[in-house]
């Protein structure tokens, strides 16, 4: 076994407890987690793992018997969809020293948080009419179904997709979609260390397994200050040449507003970084910052020149706020959706 | 009325929950199998332009993201009619390949191998990945690592990144592989083939070499007679990343081979109001419930329906793999037609073939010449307007429907995702499970927990492709209840 895992081995009992739960999430947060391989014995070893039910088995009713407290780290994956993701949520914060947004869900809502610009009304019917959907007498989901043998429970879907720190107290954040599997390790590397007290514990807030820069700052291609008069969408060019910086070609990239962490692998196959690894060091609304990176490579002075460079993004509210809607400054307006006549 | 309530993946996690009915006189009247999650992708993919729908839709599943990416990006050829380079559908389809491998290397010694090699009657305790190894050997476990890591090593050579691919686009593909990269996809090809015969003889050793288990899969409790349906190349060779879709009935008959993009003749999703999923059945047949047989519309999509749907396997070893597995299942056609293998516990089986071919193709695919051409784009020139994608992903026929504005925005977005197919039969098996191990309100506490968990466990459940339950046991909690709804007694396992 490692050094690290030898120096917090010993009794289950002297072990730091951790918690791996996920909400509302595609699963590939847990992929990442095993994706970590070998490590995943140095986490066995270092910590005693009372909950990760898409990987081992777990008992929900010992962690509502547990102190406060008694769980030394959550990771929450996944966002806020619905009334049972909130309640256990809530129940693992009681429950957890540390509490951590553990991928973009947790920490900005991701690309399910794009459901935020419709009402939950609009959500269910588009899911329980489309095209192939049979059902003429328009039957939709019941939260508490009476059906002939008695009565039948549903979750409620939420009115907003939430992000955990919308919903609890939220300790740390490790950033992605998912987060790349070395940066995983790293981040849990240094917990253990702290909690052995070989290091320094991270100051409450902080963002783990990411750097505090930008993508851009650890994209290989190169940068001038060249200005550009258009966007292109991806498939409108044959290609991109290999070794210059993706926007100054005319893509939409979101390099510039997005912290650094991945690698900047998307760049390096010719696809633009989408911003899964959130906002930049500093910078309190991605969109914002995305739009002012933009801006300051554009040039357009006429109505129709702008008009032109508009043209290359048709999604102006997916361009800017494809992962963090629904932590944006925007979310102000969701309360707008929170009474949609039902 | 009594109740017996029973939570597959734990209720709070909230991913399938099991309702179980029982009549005065304590026998099963019904069994409600519910998906208690949803989270609208139909809807906010709306507005969305469509080259970002490979990479959007990914985040369905972070399990299957290669499916997702690769459906998403033919219905978005689909949309701009274009046709791209054979070099772009070649490396969408190496990459599909080495993702099979790694999916179906970590169902079968992760989650399905515990039924059969370390045995359904051992402790639930033992019944995992770690009781696998015991059995076949410790040194396994890091070939099961080697098999993972390679797989997703290929992945993010050729889609950028290792869980969610970012390389497929309209028209073709953003990048190509250099030839240091094609040698070594070829070497991680040709360990896959001998991974893969290594997991088909633990199989044949000690699964088919067990008399005991031999009879479990052959019994009456794990067999469904249903439609089964499957992607098929112009021969009708099983194929993952394209083709035509083809649907057998239960008599070994042929009843239809339709182009993806005429799906909606052939499927429509039956909607219930206790739960979140949809069911998709035959149109042509009908809904009739949760039904067995030739008169109900309810078909199974998964590596059995595959093998059965097929007349073989396109390539050599698989193809042995494939009539050694008709020879032992199925040593005569039951009514002239097709043969065919209605035993479900046998999906274990096909996925191991499935895994050989995918090895075997991997390395086809990886030696051919056209694989590191720079030619990998097409650029469109047509109007986009509406387009279907459809891929075999691991858990079912996977299809992606998009319809744009001029400019390539989507305007509605209809998707039927891969385990959604065999939500029916899923619920199907779980109420034979329940019938047969509950009489006079006597229920068989260890035998029901066992039979709804290796009933899920064959179909590789993923619902709404949300959350997957990976790699380890099931946690099962029954709660009985009385009349009155409280709980009287409570079983549990894993949990």
């Amino acid at each position: 076994m490692s050094p690290t895992a030898g120096s917090t081995g010993g009794a289950n009992a002297t072990k730091p407890k951790l918690a791996i739960f996920g909400a509302a999430s595609c699963g590939g947060c847990d992929v990442a987690i095993v994706n970590i391989h070998e490590h995943i014995v140095d986490v066995a070893n270092a910590f005693e793992i009372v909950l990760w039910p898409t990987v081992m088995d777990g008992k929900y009713s010992d962690i509502e018997t547990m102190a406060d407290g008694e769980i030394t780290i959550t990771l929450v994956s996944g966002s806020m969809r619905t009334d049972e993701t909130v309640h256990l949520s809530k129940l693992l914060r009681r429950k957890s020293k540390f509490m951590v947004a553990f991928g973009s869900c947790a920490s900005e809502g991701c690309i399910p948080g794009l459901a935020n610009l419709s009402s939950r009304k609009q959500i269910i019917d588009t899911a329980f009419s489309t095209t192939s959907t049979d059902n003429p007498d328009g039957i939709r989901p019941i939260w508490e179904c009476e059906v002939p043998e008695g009565i039948l429970h549903l979750p409620e879907f939420e009115p907003v997709l939430r992000t955990l720190d919308q919903v609890v107290e939220v300790d740390y954040t490790i950033p992605g979609c998912p987060p790349e599997s070395n940066q995983i390790w790293a981040a849990l590397e240094a917990v253990v260390k702290a909690l052995n007290g070989t290091g320094p514990l991270p100051p409450k807030g902080s963002v783990l397994g990411a750097g505090d820069s930008t993508v851009c700052d650890e994209c290989a291609r190169k940068r001038d200050v060249k200005k550009i008069n258009r966007f292109v969408r991806i498939q409108q060019v044959a290609g991109f040449d290999p070794e210059i910086c993706l926007l100054e070609q005319g893509l939409p990239c979101n390099g510039p507003a997005t912290r650094n962490g991945c690698g900047a692998l998307c760049p390096a196959v010719s696809a633009p970084c989408i911003g899964c690894y959130g906002a930049a060091e500093g910078v309190i609304d991605y969109g914002a910052r995305l739009m002012s990176a933009y801006a300051s490579v554009v040039e357009a002075t006429t109505p129709e020149e702008i008009d032109k460079v508009l043209d290359g993004i048709p999604d102006p509210v997916g361009q800017f706020y494809r992962f963090s809607l629904a932590n944006s400054l925007l979310r102000s307006g969701r309360s707008a959706w929170q009474n949609d006549g039902e | 009325m009594e109740r017996i309530t029973i939570d597959p993946v734990t209720r709070l996690e909230g991913h399938g929950k099991i309702e179980i009915f029982l009549d005065p006189d304590g026998e099963v009247a019904n069994a409600y199998f519910q998906i208690p999650e949803l989270r609208g992708f139909e809807r906010f993919c709306v507005g969305r332009p469509v080259e970002e729908m490979p990479t959007l839709t990914n985040r369905i599943c972070g399990v299957c993201p290669e499916a997702h990416h690769m459906a998403s990006a033919k219905a978005a050829d689909a949309v701009y009619h274009v046709d791209p380079p054979r070099t772009a559908k070649l490396l969408r389809e190496l990459l599909y390949s080495a993702f099979y491998v790694t999916d179906h290397t970590t169902h079968f010694y992760a989650l399905g191998g515990p039924d059969f090699i370390v045995g359904p009657d051992a402790p639930p305790a033992e019944r995992n990945i770690l009781g696998v190894l015991a059995k076949v050997g410790m040194e396994v476990g890091g070939q099961v690592i080697q098999a993972r890591k390679q797989g997703h090593n290929v992945i993010e050579m050729i889609g950028g990144r290792k869980i969610h691919p970012a390389t497929a686009v309209p028209g073709g593909m953003t990048h190509g592989i250099t030839e240091e990269q094609r040698a070594e996809i070829e070497r991680i090809g040709r360990w896959s083939i001998e991974f893969a015969q290594f997991s088909l003889g633990i199989f044949d050793k000690m699964v088919l070499g067990n008399d005991a288990y031999k009879e479990m899969i052959l019994s009456d409790g794990y067999t469904h007679r249903t439609y089964y349906m499957g992607l098929v190349d112009p021969n009708n060779k099983g194929n993952f990343y394209d083709g035509r879709v083809s649907i057998m009935s239960p008599d070994g008959e042929r009843v239809g081979t339709y182009a993806p993009a005429e799906y909606r003749d052939w499927i429509a999703e039956h909607v219930e109001p206790w739960t979140y999923l949809k069911f998709p059945y035959l149109k042509k047949v009908g809904w009739k419930g949760l039904v067995d047989g030739a008169d109900s519309g309810v078909y199974c999509a998964t590596p059995l329906s595959r093998l059965n749907v097929a007349e073989g396997m396109a390539t050599p070893l698989a193809q042995a793999a494939y009539e050694r597995f008709y020879d032992t299942l199925a040593p005569k056609p039951e009514s002239g037609g097709k043969r065919l293998v209605h035993h479900r516990l046998a999906t274990h089986w096909a996925r191991l073939i499935e895994l050989l071919y995918a090895a075997e193709h991997m390395v086809e695919l990886a030696t051919d010449p056209e694989i590191t051409s720079p030619n990998i784009r097409t650029v469109p020139t047509e109007k986009p307007t509406e387009g279907v994608g459809t891929v075999e992903a691991p858990r079912g026929t996977l299809t992606h429907h998009y319809w744009t504005d001029e400019r390539g925005v989507l305007t509605a977005v209809n998707l039927l995702v891969g385990t959604t197919n065999n939500y029916a039969p899923m619920a199907m098996s779980i109420k034979k499970a329940a019938q047969s191990l509950i009489h006079k309100g006597v229920v068989v506490h260890q035998g029901l927990l066992n039979r709804v968990e290796m009933a899920f466990r064959l179909y590789d459940p993923c619902f709404g492709c949300a959350t997957h339950s990976f790699p380890g046991e099931m946690p099962l909690q029954v709660a009985i209840r009385n009349s009155d709804g409280e709980v009287i007694e409570v079983l549990s396992q894993n949990c």
